[in-house]
């Protein structure tokens, strides 16, 4: 069993848990909302990715020219018309609003697909690898861990370099004093889920191209991205690209030694990080 | 001074207290007029009633949103399950015996995930009830991933017969229903009751008036883990069929339970019931519509909680300024 080769595989797949994780990171970050229901909208956006390649045959990849403006879309509406307000009064309302779209989008999509596991086909880049010192790497994991570093870069690029991120910024410190300064909250909020969609739908295709997934699909999403945001440390960006790789690292460090053990090596691996390091690696925003 | 009293009962309180009463004597008695089908509906009501209580106390009250109930549940029902059929002890000893060993399980898992703040809780709680759902399947002597079943020489030790088992675990339902209840209704009379109402209704203040919250959550955690624990070993001694998806079900034992307490009303004694009984006349009518129920359930509690946080029992409480469970305290001269 080479070692070095499952450390390189799961820290590529920690890619995908970045992907996962941006967007609960940056709601987090932006409105405090912790979305319970984003598993299910990285799900809820595979699936509208298999309606456009039903319809017109596309490739995975360039369904995201209308996956991603609809769930941009889906963003802004979401938190403008429902999550806004929920945003005063504690704890329980944004967290159970979002428990119960979770359980409504998972239930639709059972009614509209069936429970049939699901799979987008990307052709020969799925199975391609090159070699390099001895190791193989996956072509299309390789791509999705670029990707994630690139979404990353991009978006410190936004927050530190834009007028658009200084105000997300000042928002985040002090909703109340930005919102006397001229900012529009409930505008900037709705952007924010908006562009938390974006990295969603983008997180959803990708997945849908590397495994199965069904309408049932979403919670166990929402935890890998959870916990790569944890282990990161909340609010850290590029803690979370880390968070996703000790992840990916953990899990498939189990996977070499049973297939059964992959998924609870992740969770041990988180809970062993949460028991000696609480506040995670890089620890940005207190909550 | 001296011309005030605190006063707890109200004359509703009272009244309803009589009916209750009255109403547990006449549920008590169904077993010599009522079929077998109808004792199992009634409890399943009890047991959803207990489990609907007891996240209340923890959500309602003390801040502690979990979505990881359905661990204490399993560990419950594996409790019962390995006791009874591979130490051979009775399976009534080993259900009260599921209590304290949910109690000492919480402890550990309440130190690790009381880290976590906020919903980060809510999503650590269900990641705990995931890692113990997985490591359960993995375990031989607990059935691995294909579960255990209790052998009818188990079941025996109940009653010998199949209607005498019945109505044995008819009654264990009705009195864990009505101990569970008592608990909570106990709990929120005492001091530490008026601690969690504080708790509820500012963290922060009450800290700063001297309640120790964190042990006040602790306790709290503790105490719902035991009796939900209690609940799961109960649950599956009915079902006698227990496996690592079905014991550590997220949907049943965790988000039907949160859809009944935040429909019938979150933070009060009487929602809870109000949101059982909402949630067993919908699914009557609506079970063969599958999905659909889901969906429906989702969406009204969706509504409520952005237009009637307080449930439908808070909209009957302010309209007609009714508490029927005298854990209030009220000043009169």
């Amino acid at each position: 069993m080479n070692w070095v080769q499952i450390v390189v595989q799961g820290g590529l797949l920690g890619g995908l848990y970045a992907l996962f994780a941006i967007g609960l990171s940056l709601s987090f970050g932006i409105m405090r909302l912790v979305n319970i229901a984003h598993g299910d909208l990285i799900v809820l956006s595979a699936y509208i990715g298999l309606m456009v390649i039903n319809a017109t045959g596309v490739h995975p990849v360039a369904t995201l020219i209308v996956v991603v403006p609809v769930m941009f879309v889906l963003g802004y509406v979401l938190q403008r018309a429902l999550l806004n307000q929920t945003l005063t009064g504690g704890l329980l309302p944004p967290l159970l609003v979002t428990f119960g779209i979770s359980v409504i989008i998972e239930n639709v999509l059972l009614q509209g697909f069936g429970a049939d596991n699901r799979r987008l086909q990307a052709g020969a880049i799925e199975t391609s690898s090159f070699e390099i010192g001895g190791l193989a790497v996956g072509v299309y994991p390789l791509i999705v861990f670029a990707t994630a570093v690139v979404c990353i870069a991009g978006l410190q690029l936004l927050f530190y370099r834009t007028a658009l991120g200084r105000a997300f910024r000042a928002t985040s410190d002090d909703a109340e004093t930005a919102e006397l300064m001229g900012i529009d909250n409930r505008h900037l909020y709705a952007l924010g889920l908006g562009i938390a969609m974006v990295f969603t739908a983008l997180a959803g295709i990708l997945m849908a191209i590397r495994t199965n997934f069904d309408p049932a699909a979403g919670p166990i999403r929402l935890i890998f991205a959870f916990e790569a945001v944890i282990i990161g440390g909340l609010g850290s960006l590029w803690g979370t690209l880390l968070g996703g790789m000790v992840l990916g690292i953990a899990q498939a460090i189990g996977a070499a030694l049973s297939p059964t053990w992959q998924i609870l090596a992740g969770h041990i691996a988180f809970l062993i990080i949460l028991l000696v390091r609480p506040s995670g690696f890089f620890p940005r925003t207190r909550d | 001074m001296g011309a005030f009293r605190v006063e707890r009962a109200t004359r509703e309180s009272r009244a309803f207290a009589a009916v209750l009463i009255l109403g547990m004597l006449v549920l008590a008695s169904l077993p010599y007029w009522g079929g077998s089908g109808n004792m199992r509906l009634i409890s399943e009501m009890a047991y959803y009633l207990a489990l609907a209580q007891l996240w209340n106390l923890l959500a309602g009250y003390a801040g502690l949103v979990s979505v990881g109930q359905q661990a204490f549940v399993g560990i419950g029902a594996y409790t019962l399950f390995y006791l009874s059929s591979e130490l051979d002890l009775h399976p009534l000893l080993a259900l009260a015996l599921a209590a304290p060993i949910c109690a000492l399980m919480s402890i550990p898992m309440a130190l690790l995930i009381f880290r976590l703040r906020g919903a980060y809780f809510a999503v650590g709680t269900w990641v705990l009830a995931e890692t113990l759902q997985l490591a359960v399947s993995l375990i031989t002597p607990l059935g691995a991933g294909s579960g255990m079943t209790l052998t009818p020489a188990v079941v025996r030790q109940i009653a010998p017969d199949r209607a005498g088992r019945e109505m044995i675990v008819y009654w264990i339902s009705l009195a864990i229903a009505i101990v569970v209840s008592t608990i909570v209704y106990l709990l929120l009379r005492s001091k530490h009751g008026l601690a969690l109402t504080a708790i509820r209704d500012s963290e922060r203040a009450s800290e700063s008036l001297g309640v120790d919250t964190y042990r006040t959550k602790l306790m709290i955690y503790v105490v719902t883990a035991a009796c939900t624990g209690i609940l799961g070993a109960f649950i599956f001694l009915q079902k006698l069929r227990l496996s690592p998806e079905a014991g550590f079900s997220i949907n049943d034992w965790t988000v039907v339970v949160i859809f009944m307490v935040v429909i019938g009303g979150i933070g009060t004694l009487e929602g809870p019931i109000i949101g059982m009984l909402i949630y067993f006349v919908l699914r009557e009518f609506l079970a063969d519509y599958g999905t659909w129920y889901l969906i429906l359930l989702g969406v009204v509690a969706v509504a409520i909680m952005l237009r009637a946080r307080e449930g439908i029992w808070g909209l009957v409480a302010h309209k007609f300024n009714l508490h029927l469970f005298s854990v209030r305290r009220y000043l009169t001269r």
